[in-house]
């Protein structure tokens, strides 16, 4: 049988808010994948250790202070630097549209924005980990 | 308020009605098989006097400025003086921010209230590793007394009330303030304003805590007690509701674990030897306010009365100030859409009033941007000018509390009432609101409604407009106001310049006395104002009380 698919749902900074971070969780839980919260203000290198401990598919953010710009990609850097570049990263929050272009070049696979629908991020981690 | 042979007549009238109702729609049936308001109470289709049969007047209404305050804590209202409009501000340095206040009390905005960037939340300096990417983002960045000078310069601090949005390092930025009052040579004993100070909230829903629970409670006990002496017109603590709601809960939570933390605060304050009339009084509240209306309205009402009870009953207060339940409130954060925002606008203005009707004493109104980004000058301008257009334009503050008697809102009231006492109940069968949250009762029940919420957005059982019907394709929004990256830098070079033309010795020696009265039970508060006089950082300040007290840990519950 295929494991599921496991996603850590992290949190990194300082920001505080993380309804949509508990309920993208929950949403990914729902939908019958393995999901490790991390809890607030995680930094860059502790979403890493925990994402390469979990062995996970993929690592889901969510900033809504305007710290993107400078987290985002430095999760990415550093997956890249623990040869694990084969992990899916996608980011969510309150994140200018034109900040995305410059976040997807970074190595983010995907931006979700306000009002995005669960189902379509659920989708979207699916069609996009690379498989084991 | 109905004798028995009217009420009689009335329910046979209704009864016959109904008999109609139900032909009707066998033949086309109503939009929804049931309707609920978001705290889950079920909404009739027609509320009678039979709803309010037993309302007694005198014990559960009451008049204005009366107990238990349900109609309003004030004996005129608005008919005395508007609420005071406040418009949450901050970004950048204390040069930009200083310059917004300006202008908003150029517009007529009648006092301040302060953001702070998320590094001075958690009390780190701009220059701590953690700040990286931070500053000047969500608020001003503030390091040490220099920069709150620049924040308050030309604005007299005897002449404006002041809001801060600020709780764990309550205490370090009270004392800022009442140092840069001391400077403009206004004295404590004149200073009007509120620090939010209400750390019970940030472990359920917003989490800029620093400290353990037992240290944070001393912390905002001390300063209850402080202000009580040297800042009389000081409000201690805002106990916050806002952002429980806007992490997911539904009206009746917010009620329920807003009063429940007050309870705690109040527990804490009279197990440290305060008369429970000598800080009460100075105690506020800060709600949210959502789309619905009568629910909105409703749960204010609610809240005054339930409130009012707590302090007279369960704390025996004497004082009728330490019964009134005074609120700030601002209107939804989560309930604006990113698509289409110019529709923001309607939804704050149906917050707004609605904030009104409930009696607010000061308010917020949120700007149509603001699910984008910080909001522009231009869209808190019409924000602004939405409060002042309920005011002067719209009638509703000619006399008091206008929806009282209404059979639906007088239901409600009652209903919002009663499931949040149930809540506060079972509260105290944990042992209190600090062992909830350390079991994660309250995040766990404000979890499971904001899961709901979403799930009835998906499903379409909740429309939201604009977002999940009547949708346009539409560009992305320009003009959206951005914070220069620069500022980070530019406040690490103050403080680089700060440290180097301070007295280092003088900052040690504050700081030491503020280490071994943190180990004492001694009131912190002159010892923190003693490192702040001194130019010792933010950083510096909660860095000595991090080491003494530890870090809080939270409970991650899913």
């Amino acid at each position: 049988m295929e494991r599921p698919i496991r996603v850590v749902v992290a949190k990194p900074g300082l920001d505080g808010h993380d309804r949509g971070a508990k309920v993208v969780a929950r949403a990914l839980r729902d939908a019958g994948m393995e999901v490790i919260y991390t809890g607030l203000r995680q930094t860059p290198e502790q979403i890493v250790e925990t994402a390469i401990q979990e062995d996970a598919d993929c690592v889901a953010m969510s900033i809504l202070s305007g710290a993107h710009n400078h987290l985002f990609p430095k999760v990415v850097q550093l997956l890249k630097e623990k040869e694990a570049e084969d992990i899916l990263v996608v980011g969510g929050g309150v994140i200018p549209e034109d900040d995305i272009p410059g976040l997807l070049e970074a190595g983010i696979s995907a931006i979700f924005t306000p009002g995005t629908p669960t189902t379509v991020t659920i989708d979207f981690i699916r069609e996009n980990i690379r498989k084991k | 308020m109905f004798d028995k042979e009217k009420l009689g007549q009335i329910k046979e009238a209704r009864e016959k009605w109904e008999n109609g109702v139900s032909k009707t729609i066998s033949k086309q049936p109503e939009r929804k098989a049931a309707f609920k308001t978001s705290s889950g109470v079920e909404i009739k289709r027609l509320y009678t006097p039979e709803d309010v049969a037993d309302l007694d007047y005198n014990d559960r209404l009451s008049c204005p400025g009366e107990y238990p305050y349900t109609r309003g804590v004030q004996s005129t209202m608005y008919r005395g003086k508007f609420w005071t409009m406040r418009q949450y501000a901050g970004f950048a340095t204390a040069e930009e921010s200083n310059k917004r206040y300006k202008y908003l009390l150029e517009q007529g905005q009648t006092g301040l209230s302060v953001a702070f960037d998320l590094p001075t939340q958690i009390g780190y300096d701009s220059d701590h590793a953690l700040s990286e990417g931070e500053v000047g983002k969500v608020g001003v960045a503030i390091d040490s007394l220099k920069d709150m000078e620049i924040l308050f310069d030309g604005i007299p601090l005897d002449k404006v009330s002041t809001s801060m949005t600020i709780n764990a390092p309550a205490s370090v930025l009270l004392a800022m303030y009442i140092a840069v009052g001391e400077k403009q040579g206004v004295s404590s004993e004149q200073l009007s304003g509120t620090i939010q100070n209400d750390i019970l909230k940030e472990y359920i829903a917003r989490g800029t805590y620093i400290f353990p629970v037992e240290p944070s409670m001393r912390l905002i006990t001390n300063i209850f007690e402080y202000c009580s002496q040297q800042v009389p017109k000081w409000n201690t603590i805002s106990i916050s509701g806002y952002h429980i709601r806007e992490a997911g809960s539904t009206a009746a939570q917010e009620v329920a674990f807003t009063l429940a933390d007050g309870i705690a605060y109040v527990e804490a304050a009279v197990k440290a030897g305060l008369d429970v009339d000598d800080f009460a009084p100075r105690l506020s509240f800060f709600f949210n306010s959502h789309n619905d209306l009568l629910e909105e309205v409703s749960k204010f009402r609610a809240a005054r009365r339930l409130w009012a009870k707590i302090m007279k009953e369960r704390f025996h207060a004497k004082s009728v100030k330490s019964m009134m339940l005074r609120f700030h409130t601002q209107t939804g954060g989560s309930t604006l859409t990113a698509q289409q925002p110019d529709n923001n606008i309607v939804r704050v203005a149906i917050q707004t009033l609605a904030a009104v009707l409930g009696g607010t004493q000061s308010l917020h109104t949120n700007s149509k941007d603001e699910a984008l980004a910080l909001p522009t000058e231009d869209a808190v301008r019409i924000a602004l000018r939405t409060q002042q257009i309920v005011a002067y334009e719209s009638g509703v503050t000619e006399t008091i509390d206008p929806l009282a008697g209404s059979y639906y809102i007088e239901s409600l009231t009652d209903q919002i009432e009663g499931l949040a006492a149930a809540y506060i109940k079972k509260i105290d069968e944990l042992g209190g609101a600090a062992k909830a949250i350390e079991k994660g009762y309250i995040q766990k029940e404000i979890q499971d409604s904001a899961y709901a919420y979403q799930k009835e957005i998906e499903s379409g059982d909740r429309v939201v407009v604009g977002m999940n019907k009547f949708q346009v394709k539409e560009a992305a929004p320009k003009g959206l106001l951005r914070v220069d990256p620069v500022v980070g830098e530019l406040q690490k070079k103050k403080l680089e310049a700060l440290r180097a033309e301070r007295d280092n010795q003088k900052v040690e020696a504050a700081l030491e006395a503020l280490r071994n009265a943190a180990k004492s039970d001694d009131n912190l508060m002159p010892y923190i104002l003693d490192a702040v006089r001194a130019y010792g950082t933010l950083g510096e300040i909660c860095g000595v009380l991090r080491n003494v007290f530890g870090e809080y840990q939270q409970s991650i519950i899913l």
